[in-house]
């Protein structure tokens, strides 16, 4: 299901959502509508824009944090011309599965986007690189200065929601080395070494968002 | 004190035979000038005079109370104080208008009060300038009648002609007197008018600190005015790019993105072919970042809704080098300022991405009491000057639009430190 008040954006989404096998059961123009499909349908994923009439303002993250308190199983990807790490903070304060906040022009990177979208379905995370950088700006001089380079950007890309296979993809190492990667940040950063994807992403947010 | 002229150019017709154009309009102009002049001047007559029969009722009503001849008079005389008062600042009002309609001069708005100099202006100096004013038109008047004068001379009948003779001779000399006149009607107009323009601005206004006072209040209120319709004005393009071409070059990447995919494994296509999308794709993904940037630096919307902090950290993740942001204001400020902190915050960011070659910068905004103070710091080259860059120069100016002080230190060789403080008081929420 869809929801966003741009017609021309919301054509190319579902064309993008049925090249990667979803099925597309509504489509809607603003936050009430997905509401009324939400209830209607029960999709395993809805696609929203955060700003949508009537004030264009932040409805889309209301309406999504809506679905997630009466639909806990409907995964909600938001996607917004601009990220904002308040709003997910919002989003990831109570559920951290099937959760996912890119910036809008990620859809032009068609197979990049289907991978968030599977990743949100599955009960993944996705959280734009914008967002984590804009987490990343409010740290001063504490355990993240002692990260090497190549460990920031492994600890970037595991806030994203990226599996161990995924950030290996992504920063061109063998998956091996991530691992060591990222117990080498987890004892610096002295987290918790929980298993789980979506757990390891919300440790790292929780530490990220720490002293914001 | 600027006069509008408001001279309409006569017709322009510049047939053969005809006076050449340009003698014309200055005829024409010539001809306009003296309407107005005696229109301005014959509008200050019953202006003028009519206080001279309140100040005659008056004084008979004062004569009466003080020998006790009118029983009337303790009555009537608060009746004419009350008159004098109303029509005091009745007659400012129209004589306001009357110079701001009739000559372009506009005379400050007087507050409702009887100022010394406008009771003289009324009761004393308006009746001698009635008189002047007086004086002019019936000059013209007579003017016109005696240069006519042989038009009036057929319609006297022909036994008073017969009996008065040599009255041609009489009519002659008046005609001639009437030519003089009429030339000295327009000098006379005008510098009658400029005596005016004068004498009345002089007389109504306000006491010089006093005006000041309220002009400075004036003034204020129309910069906040400015500043708040400039606010607006960069919301409603943020909205429009956002709702229009934001998403229109959005759909466009995202199509050339699905002509990506879907030709990807097609061998069958000319190999440009792939090219061209690829490089339409790139330059789509460009063109939506750039706008981006642009975009947000105008008025990001989160700045409405939550405020300076969370507006400030996706300005801090743009730059292309790292930044370290601590803000420390908990309450909101007003909108206005919190519109030029974050504009001063997305100027200096791009500044220094610009000249500074920093390898990272920081950004403080704490508040205290009733300042917002800013601190951008980089460790660029330095040698930053307000003076010389419009992008500092802007900055300064919108810091100053709020009564902010701006404050820049940048030796060569950096490092870099720009302090802005802005007067701010908590936002009514």
């Amino acid at each position: 299901m869809i929801a966003e008040d741009s017609v021309l954006l919301r054509m190319g989404v579902v064309k993008i959502l049925q090249m990667a096998g979803f099925d597309v059961v509504a489509e809607s123009g603003d936050g009430e509508g997905l509401l009324v499909a939400v209830e209607e349908h029960r999709p395993d994923l809805a696609v929203v824009d955060v700003r949508m009439p009537p004030d264009f303002t932040d409805e889309g993250i209301r309406a999504a944090l809506a679905v997630r308190e009466r639909w806990p199983d409907t995964a909600v990807l938001m996607l917004s011309q601009y990220v904002e790490e308040r709003y997910a903070a919002e989003l990831l304060a109570r559920h951290t599965s099937g959760i996912g906040y890119l910036l809008k022009q990620r859809v032009a990177d068609v197979e990049e986007f289907i991978e968030a979208l599977r990743r949100v379905a599955d009960g993944g995370t996705a959280l734009d690189p914008q967002v984590v950088a804009q987490l990343l700006v409010r740290r001063g001089s504490d355990p993240l200065e002692r990260l090497t380079d190549r460990e920031r950007e492994v600890l970037a890309s595991m806030a994203e929601g990226r599996s161990n296979a995924g950030i290996a993809g992504q920063l061109v190492l063998s998956e091996s080395a991530v691992a060591k990667h990222i117990n080498s940040i987890l004892a610096k950063l002295d987290l918790p070494r929980a298993g789980g994807d979506h757990r390891r992403v919300l440790a790292v947010l929780r530490f990220l968002e720490g002293n914001g | 004190m600027n006069l509008l002229t408001r001279v309409s150019p006569g017709p322009l017709t510049s047939l053969p035979g005809r006076v050449a154009p340009e003698r014309r309009s200055r005829r024409a102009r010539a001809l306009t000038r003296l309407r107005r002049d005696l229109a301005f001047v014959g509008a200050g007559v019953p202006l003028h005079l009519l206080t001279a029969p309140l100040f005659v009722w008056g004084t008979i009503e004062a004569i009466g109370l003080l020998d006790g001849s009118s029983g009337s008079a303790p009555f009537v005389l608060p009746i004419t104080i009350a008159l004098v008062v109303v029509a005091g600042y009745g007659l400012t009002e129209a004589q306001r208008w009357r110079f701001r309609e009739l000559c372009g001069v506009e005379i400050p708005r007087l507050r409702f009060a009887v100022a010394r100099r406008q009771f003289a202006y009324h009761w004393l100096v308006g009746p001698c300038l009635a008189l002047v004013e007086l004086a002019v038109l019936v000059l013209a008047l007579l003017a016109v009648a005696a240069t006519t004068v042989f038009v009036w001379v057929w319609l006297l009948p022909a036994e008073f002609r017969l009996a008065h003779h040599g009255y041609t001779t009489w009519a002659a000399f008046s005609m001639a007197a009437g030519v003089a006149a009429l030339f000295a009607v327009p000098p006379s107009a005008a510098a009658l008018v400029r005596l005016e323009q004068r004498i009345a601005p002089a007389l109504l206004r306000d006491d010089k600190a006093e005006a000041l006072q309220q002009r400075v209040s004036d003034l204020t209120e129309s910069r906040a005015g400015a500043v708040d319709a400039a606010d607006a004005e960069r919301r409603r393009i943020e909205r429009d790019l956002h709702d229009g071409a934001q998403q229109h070059l959005v759909a466009m990447a995202l199509n050339l993105g699905i002509a990506k995919a879907l030709w990807k494994d097609r061998t069958d296509l000319p190999p440009d072919v792939m090219e061209v999308v690829e490089e339409a794709h790139r330059a789509a993904k460009e063109s939506i970042e750039e706008l981006n940037n642009l975009v947000r630096g105008l008025h990001p919307s989160v700045l409405d809704e939550l405020g300076l902090d969370p507006a400030l950290s996706g300005l801090a993740a743009r730059a292309p080098f790292p930044v370290r942001l601590r803000v420390d204001a908990p309450e909101r400020t007003a909108p206005a300022v919190e519109a030029v902190a974050y504009f001063v915050v997305s100027e200096a960011l791009t500044n220094i991405a610009k000249h500074a070659r920093a390898t990272r910068a920081e950004v403080a905004v704490t508040r205290l009491g009733g300042i917002l103070r800013v601190i951008v710091t980089d460790d660029g080259t330095g040698g930053a000057d307000p003076s010389g860059g419009t992008g500092l120069r802007g900055l300064a100016q919108r810091v100053s639009s709020v009564d902010g002080a701006f404050r820049l230190s940048s030796p060569t060789g950096g490092p870099t430190v720009m302090t802005v403080e802005l007067p701010c008081s908590a936002a009514a929420q």
